[in-house]
């Protein structure tokens, strides 16, 4: 795991974000969603990365969700969520294929102020859910720029050499949060 | 003085819209609605196995997964000309049933209720107050005194810590709000228990779909769930029971909150129903099939010119060449090129060829192109559905109509008269309508699927076999928004066109080929704009028709942070 923390507290510099990682929390319920629309070659890298992680992984214990375009619809998967990591191309000023993560208050801050079909879903339910009382505690995206958007359900070969270190982010935010997720075998 | 205001992005819709109107004397005298994103998603099903598109294009929008899919699978039986099993088709409207039932309920609290419900003024409320008002107008459980100043100490905290900003673009305190407090509180209430209720739909959408948010059990031919009376992992008894606990909490939340509010906005906002009225020729699709074929269904469809209820033409069944010869889709305004000019094509022939300019005034300025139906734009959703009700007699949507219009008395003395349907509250009130409709359809559904099972029929697909050769097919469906419907070209077994003609293009298109409007900007047209910073009445009309453009996809701009720039002309 030395790698990962490396590689998380990497990612986090990078971001400017210098807080201590938290530590692991075991009890929450964890959800790993990827959003985004596949239709659109590198707009649907959350997709493919929930693929990948679904297909090497185990999630016995941990709930996975493709929630492609929706909103208001990922109600039942988001209510008693505490630690939300989400998956997603994001738009961040970055060269193209950078990979970003973003935590904190940045996270619906950054779904406000963007123009996408579902990230517009997203942060109403995110809006909803904070308004009820029931928003999860901790939010997460990780997230890569996109190089290209066109109609396609490829993803641009820069996109999709950085597929495996994004599958790497999210296995990290798990372990380092206290919820390891073994290699189907 | 002549304003132009641009609204860009519409806030809380599905996709991105961008509205312009001029303001003169405080009032809008011209508009464009222009789709923003780019709709080449046809091209990425052709010449694929027809079987699979609906896969692929239910991926098309977050809000009308169930939706595509449906159209899809629909239009490769209308070309194969195969019929769908019945347990199949109750499968099927038990689905659309729901999800148009959580779509309404959506669309009218967490979307559109912010636009006439001012949540900060439910802050000064009288809790106690609030309770008699709503208790007066129904027996819902939840409007105690209890659960009010429990809603209000939730949102005083909300404000208090600032978060109220999670919501875009709510105008609290504009001058064109005008619920009382308690009305306001009463609202804000009924918000909260509307997630609740839309989770049960939701789980009736899962638990046939067999996955969500993305359905898995569709099938062309019909659908992919097995039924067994006594096994795992299938639709048993016992999750169709749960279903029907789902279908009953729905019912009470319909009958008791979504149609009182509905009655209450009516009520204190009655200058809205004779504003915002959208293009007077309705078009509707007959629905939710009661046999394999596709000729007799729950709810009727069809078209009514110039709103006259009595001129109304039935659509009869799916592939009626009276709905396949009518419809065309022009880009004399949009962003796209023909081959051989810009006249009209047939959606079999259409063509998606992107032809992209700056906004233009008087030539191309957007991503939506323009149908029409024999050559004039239609208004097409609640209103029309509920219309083509009325003049068919459909017992169902004239009773619920009627039970609204007791609601609207007991709180004023005024009615909504179909005529007004057209308008803006008028699009809410038709929509509640609706969503009642669904609700007692999802019912009835239910129950015809527990009595076929009941008689030993377990059938649920017909194997479908692709000729060699060129075949079409239609796919219609009355969708949440209205009339949608998939045109696909198959040959030799592969996809070799394929056309989405969808609600929201019908309403927010831009000019036709005879420079005809469409429905946002017919509607936007006379409605008064006090603040043009702060353009609230404009987007109650844009807002009324549920936009959902996401099924125009592609991004063209996406740091901008601006939503509204008014400019001195």
């Amino acid at each position: 795991m030395a790698k990962l923390d490396e590689y998380i507290e990497s990612v986090r510099a990078e971001n400017g974000m210098k807080s201590p990682l938290r530590k692991p929390d075991k009890a929450g319920k964890v959800l790993v969603l990827g959003i985004g629309n596949e239709l659109l070659s590198d707009e649907g890298i959350g997709i493919h990365a929930i693929r990948a992680l679904a297909n090497r992984y185990d999630w016995a214990e941990i709930e996975i969700v493709d929630g492609g375009t929706t909103g208001m619809e990922l109600l039942p998967q988001l209510e008693g969520v505490d630690r939300l990591i989400v998956v997603d191309a994001v738009r961040a000023g970055q060269p193209p294929a950078s990979i970003v993560r973003l935590d904190g208050d940045r996270v619906p801050a950054y779904f406000k102020t963007k123009l996408s079909p579902h990230q517009v879903g997203l942060s109403d339910l995110l809006a909803a859910m904070s308004f009820k009382g029931t928003a999860p505690g901790h939010v997460v995206l990780i997230g890569v720029q996109p190089v290209t958007l066109s109609v396609g359900l490829e993803l641009s070969p820069e996109v999709k050499a950085r597929l495996d270190e994004v599958v790497n982010l999210v296995l990290a935010e798990l372990t380092l949060n206290g919820h390891p997720v073994k290699m189907r075998n | 003085m002549t304003t132009r205001i641009t609204i860009d992005p519409v806030t809380r819709i599905e996709g991105h819209l961008r509205i312009d109107v001029e303001v003169e004397n405080g009032r809008i005298t011209k508009s464009w609605a222009s789709g923003q994103m780019w709709r080449g998603i046809e091209k990425i099903v052709l010449d694929r196995d027809p079987r699979d598109a609906w896969t692929i294009l239910q991926r098309v929008c977050g809000v009308c997964t169930v939706v595509h899919a449906m159209a899809s699978v629909r239009a490769v039986e209308d070309a194969l000309k195969l019929e769908v099993p019945l347990n199949a088709q109750y499968i099927r409207n038990m689905m659309m049933t729901a999800h148009a039932v959580q779509d309404h309920i959506v669309h009218f609290y967490q979307l559109s209720a912010l636009d006439w419900v001012d949540v900060v003024s439910a802050t000064k409320a009288n809790p106690a107050k609030a309770a008699s008002f709503a208790e007066g107008l129904s027996d819902w459980d939840a409007n105690s005194r209890a659960v009010m100043a429990a809603t209000q100490e939730k949102l005083k905290g909300f404000i208090g810590s600032g978060q109220l900003g999670v919501f875009a673009n709510g105008y609290w305190g504009h001058p064109a709000m005008k619920l009382s407090p308690e009305v306001n509180l009463m609202a804000v209430a009924h918000y909260l228990q509307a997630l609740e209720v839309q989770r049960s739909a939701s789980k009736i959408v899962a638990t046939l779909g067999s996955k969500t948010p993305h359905i898995q059990n569709l099938a062309v031919g019909g659908v992919s769930n097995p039924i067994a009376t006594d096994s795992e992992g299938v639709l048993t008894i016992e999750r169709l029971m749960q279903i029907k606990e789902y279908i009953d909490k729905i019912g009470s939340f319909l009958h008791n909150c979504y149609f009182v509010d509905v009655a209450a906005i009516a009520a204190h906002y009655p200058e809205w129903l004779a504003m915002g009225a959208g293009v007077n020729d309705f078009l509707s699709s007959p629905d939710l099939p009661l046999d394999t074929k596709g000729a007799k269904f729950m709810t009727p469809g069809g078209y009514i010119p110039g709103g006259n209820l009595s001129a109304f033409r039935a659509i009869t069944k799916f592939g009626d060449p009276y709905l396949a010869s009518g419809v065309a889709e022009g880009v004399k305004h949009a962003w796209y090129t023909y081959k051989n000019g810009e006249s009209e094509l047939q959606p079999w022939k259409g063509e998606t060829t992107p032809a992209y300019t700056e906004f233009q005034d008087n030539g191309k300025y957007s991503w939506v192109k323009s149908p029409t139906f024999y050559g004039k734009p239609a208004q097409v959703g609640p209103v029309a559905a509920v219309l083509a009700g009325v003049a068919t007699g459909d017992k169902t949507t004239v009773s619920y109509l009627n039970r609204l219009n007791d609601k609207m008395q007991a709180l004023s003395a005024r009615k909504i008269e179909p005529s007004a349907l057209n308008s803006t509250v008028g699009r809410h009130a038709a929509r509640v309508v609706r969503a009642c409709v669904a609700y007692e359809c999802l019912k009835a559904n239910w129950q015809l699927l527990m009595d076929n099972i009941g008689t030993g029929d377990m059938t649920t697909f017909n194997k479908p076999t692709f000729p060699k050769g060129e075949i079409m097919g239609v796919g219609q469906e009355e969708a949440p928004r209205g009339l949608l419907s998939h045109w696909v070209v198959i040959k030799d077994g592969r996809i070799a066109n394929y056309q989405a003609v969808v609600p929201s293009t019908w309403l927010a298109a831009p000019k036709s080929d005879r420079d005809q409007m469409a429905s946002y900007d017919v509607a936007l047209l006379g409605t008064p704009v006090a603040d043009p910073a702060r353009p609230l009445e404009a987007l109650r009309t844009v807002h009324s028709f549920d936009p959902c453009l996401a099924c125009a996809v592609h991004l063209t701009d996406v740091e901008r942070n601006t939503d509204v720039q008014v400019n001195a002309l």
